[in-house]
């Protein structure tokens, strides 16, 4: 047993931190910020270069073939410097069509960085689980006309194509839209991550051909529910970079910051706080690249393993982030300090994919219940 | 003990609630507080102090002579409960009403308290507090800003940082060095001033939350006559720590209205929006959330009302409203986690219910720092209010 990363996967990680602390500094983060989009040509590619985008699927659907620990270790990457745009959107996107079908014709582009993704999943009054899915899908032809909303979809902006969860008469559908379909609205919502847009949808009539449902049914629920796996693995591993750069500021700070003719380091509290956010952050990473791993090596536990980790990094990552704001007192609690960045980031990735609460609730069944069901 | 009221409580409350009936502005008048509505939210809030004043609901234990009802703080304390009852806006003008007017009560001469205390109470003076520098936060008492005398005046040179509402206000209460060979806490001095006085910058410094409610100050040569000294020239420490006692005890009796309001707005949500296919509030971890969110929010009124009716006896706050302080902070941060947990996925926007969410969660972190961090605030509980030795 090894529970590190192997030397590959510390060169990927080392390539990743270097390319980032190059081409994707707070200075740019900030104006992407301002966009609409948060969407950076060059840096958009730069990423696509490496083939992260596809870094965990298989050759056949364009991808490195290459695993869940890679991908988590490139996004806890991203979480260190607030990786701006569509990348988890595109990602997630990707590997529900793949798993759905890994013949499915937008996979090239999305994977090679040609076309960015989106899946469009929430609904103004649902949550994270698939089975309370309600846009209407009715058959047309040999596929579908869509007639409803879809709110807070992550990366719809900029998407190219929209891969989105809908109710047929036969179950839940997933069905490829493209970005600029007739009859599809998208209004941009102000998302409280400026680093990663959200989009309201609307629906009115929207028609998808046969070629563009992806799956039906039984077969449509796995892989939604597969690709939301990565998607909160990705999610988790986010915020772990994120923490990690709050907490080495923070413990930077305190080192150099003096009040009362001392380091604020010297003040216990100012110590303890420090300290929590160390346990903090080594336990999310524990839990973060056990459900990487099992994601790829054990998919029978992968459901419990991620969603311990969204559940344990979901509430972490908020203590860390509140933690660091408080060790920098005043300063960090400025538009102007790179804390808050990361600040908003770790809420939104702590509310993606549903938040601890959520997945507590996951556990228990998984934990608990499964056990006397005898499954 | 008798927590019942006097008759002649009774009569005040029901004097004021009839007040309230006919003086409330209406919901639908009330701007929205969030990031974007600062200066419209402020110019609100002016024009509803301005309502209480005429009233004569301003300052309900302040002196009589100087715009206030001179009763006591037990009146103080009811007028708190019925103004979180009848959903009365929050109360203007923090730093006037919460820490300088008390503090001129205090220390002011009669003369100061006759120019100062009825604008604040009628809120057509706002004020801000220049305590803060970039090198004096927590430990205050190490301020640089200098003030050297000069005839019947103080020339004041240096910088503040994070004044709140020092690009809206009209007076600061401003603490520099008048004497830089003594002790730390023996060469301060206070001075109230003008904040059209020549020799006065103020550029606003954005918060986390997206709106400027805190300033940086830049004094060049300012000019503050001697007249203005608050308390006595090189004993400002004692006039601070009057003002900052006040600070940590009053500020939270302000707050009990919004708290609430907040927290029922939050129970409003949670009876409309879905969870798993039923309204949220059915949900029971979302429920016992909120039932702890009710508890917390109760045992602060009750720690409110307690303090003010301590208060009606020793007169002056202590160390112990740093108690308050720390309560009302953590508290509202708390509870504005809770609100989101509520939320769901809407959390995600900074729009949702005109973003008062996102804003009310951002805006709360700050909480923990200003007015004293609550590491301070927990280092004078432990040190002053128990007695334990100072390791610092
Ligand atoms: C929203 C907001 C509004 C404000 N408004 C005003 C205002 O109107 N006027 C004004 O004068 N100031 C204002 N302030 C400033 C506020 O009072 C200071 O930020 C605060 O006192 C902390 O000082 P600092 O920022 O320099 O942090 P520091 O003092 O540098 O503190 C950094 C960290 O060290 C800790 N620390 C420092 N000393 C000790 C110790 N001895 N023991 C344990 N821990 C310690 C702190 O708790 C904190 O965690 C405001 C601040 C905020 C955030």
């Amino acid at each position: 047993m090894e529970f590190e990363l192997s030397k590959p996967q510390k060169l990927l990680q080392q390539s990743a931190r270097d390319l980032f602390a190059r081409e994707c500094k707070t200075t740019r983060v900030r104006e992407l910020m301002a966009t609409d989009t948060a969407f950076h040509p060059e840096l958009w590619e730069a990423v696509a270069d490496q083939g992260w985008l596809g870094i965990h699927l298989p050759e056949a659907c364009g991808g490195l073939e290459l695993g869940a620990v890679e991908l988590a270790v490139v996004a806890e990457e991203m979480g260190r410097v607030c990786f701006p745009g569509p990348f988890l959107g595109t990602v997630w996107a990707a590997t529900a069509l793949a798993e759905a079908n890994p013949k499915s014709k937008q996979l090239d582009a999305l994977t090679t960085g040609a076309a960015k993704g989106a899946v469009a999943l929430l609904e103004p009054d649902t949550g994270w689980c698939p089975s309370e899915v309600r846009l209407r899908a009715e058959p047309d032809g040999g596929g579908f006309k869509l007639t409803g909303r879809k709110s807070f979809v992550l990366d719809a902006g900029v998407a190219d194509v929209i891969v989105c969860a809908v109710r047929t008469p036969d179950g839940l559908a997933l069905v490829t839209v493209p970005g600029e379909a007739g009859g599809l609205t998208k209004t941009a919502t102000q998302p409280l991550d400026a680093t990663r847009k959200i989009s309201e949808l609307q629906f009115d009539a929207v028609k998808v051909g046969a070629d563009d449902v992806v799956a039906v049914g039984p077969e449509a629920e796995r892989a939604l529910a597969q690709s939301m796996r990565y998607g909160t693995l990705m999610a988790a591993a986010d915020m772990l970079g994120g923490m990690q750069w709050i907490l080495e500021a923070s413990v930077e700070y305190a080192k150099t910051r003096q009040q009362f003719g001392k380091t604020i380091g010297t003040f216990q509290s100012v110590q303890h706080m420090c300290a929590d956010m160390l346990l903090w952050t080594e336990s999310s990473r524990s839990s973060v690249y056990f459900a990487a791993w099992a994601l790829g090596a054990d998919p029978a536990d992968a459901p419990r393993a991620v969603s311990l980790a969204k559940a344990y990094v979901s509430d972490a990552s908020r203590e860390v982030a509140n933690r660091g704001v408080q060790v920098h007192g005043g300063i960090g609690f400025t538009w102007e300090h790179d804390l808050q960045l990361y600040y908003k980031r770790s809420k939104a990735s702590e509310v993606l994919f549903g938040d601890a609460r959520d997945h507590r609730a996951r556990l228990a069944e998984l934990a608990f219940d499964s056990a006397t069901a005898g499954a | 003990m008798d927590l019942g009221l006097t008759e002649g409580e009774l009569k005040f409350r029901d004097e004021l609630r009839a007040w309230l009936k006919t003086n409330l502005p209406p919901m639908s008048e009330r701007p929205e507080k969030t990031a974007d509505s600062y200066n419209e939210y402020q110019t609100f809030l002016k024009s509803w102090q301005r309502k209480l004043y005429d009233g004569g609901y301003a300052g309900i234990n302040w002196p009589k002579d100087f715009g206030g009802r001179g009763a006591s703080f037990i009146e103080q304390a009811i007028f708190q409960e019925e103004m979180a009852l009848a959903d009365a806006p929050e109360r203007m003008g923090t730093i006037g009403q919460g820490l300088v007017g008390p503090t001129i009560i205090s220390v002011g001469t009669e003369e100061q308290k006759k120019r100062f205390l009825p604008g604040i109470l009628s809120g057509a003076e706002v004020w801000c507090q220049g305590f803060s520098e970039p090198n004096a936060g927590s430990d205050v008492a190490s301020l640089e800003t200098k003030g050297i005398r000069e005839g019947d005046e103080f020339v004041v040179n240096g910088q503040k940082i994070w004044t709140s509402y020092a690009h809206i206000a009209d007076w600061c209460m401003l603490l520099v060095r008048t004497d830089p060979n003594a002790p730390k806490h023996k060469g301060i001095t206070c001075l109230l001033v003008d904040m059209k006085s020549e020799g006065i910058s103020v550029r606003p410094l954005r918060m986390m939350s997206g709106d400027s409610g805190f300033n940086e100050m830049f004094f060049s040569n300012l000019r503050v006559p001697v007249a203005n000294v608050l308390g006595k020239v090189n004993e400002g420490w004692h006039t601070a720590i009057t003002a900052l006692s006040n600070e940590r005890a009053n500020l939270g009796t302000g707050l009990y209205v919004v708290f609430k309001r907040t927290l029922e707005a939050v129970v409003d949500h949670a009876r409309k929006i879905q969870r798993n296919g039923k309204p949220a509030i059915e949900d029971p971890v979302l429920r016992e959330r909120l039932a702890q969110a009710y508890v917390d929010l109760e045992v602060f009124r009750l720690n409110t009302t307690r303090s003010l009716s301590m208060l009606n006896k020793t007169g002056a706050p202590g160390p112990e409203g740093s108690i308050q302080k720390l309560y009302w902070s953590e508290l509202n941060q708390r509870n504005a986690q809770i609100a989101l947990e509520v939320l769901g996925p809407r959390a995600l926007s900074a729009e949702f219910d005109a973003g008062r969410w996102a804003y009310n969660y951002l805006r709360s972190r700050g909480n923990t720092i200003e007015a004293g961090t609550s590491e301070i605030q927990r280092n004078i509980i432990a040190q002053r209010v128990l007695g334990l030795p100072r390791s610092y």
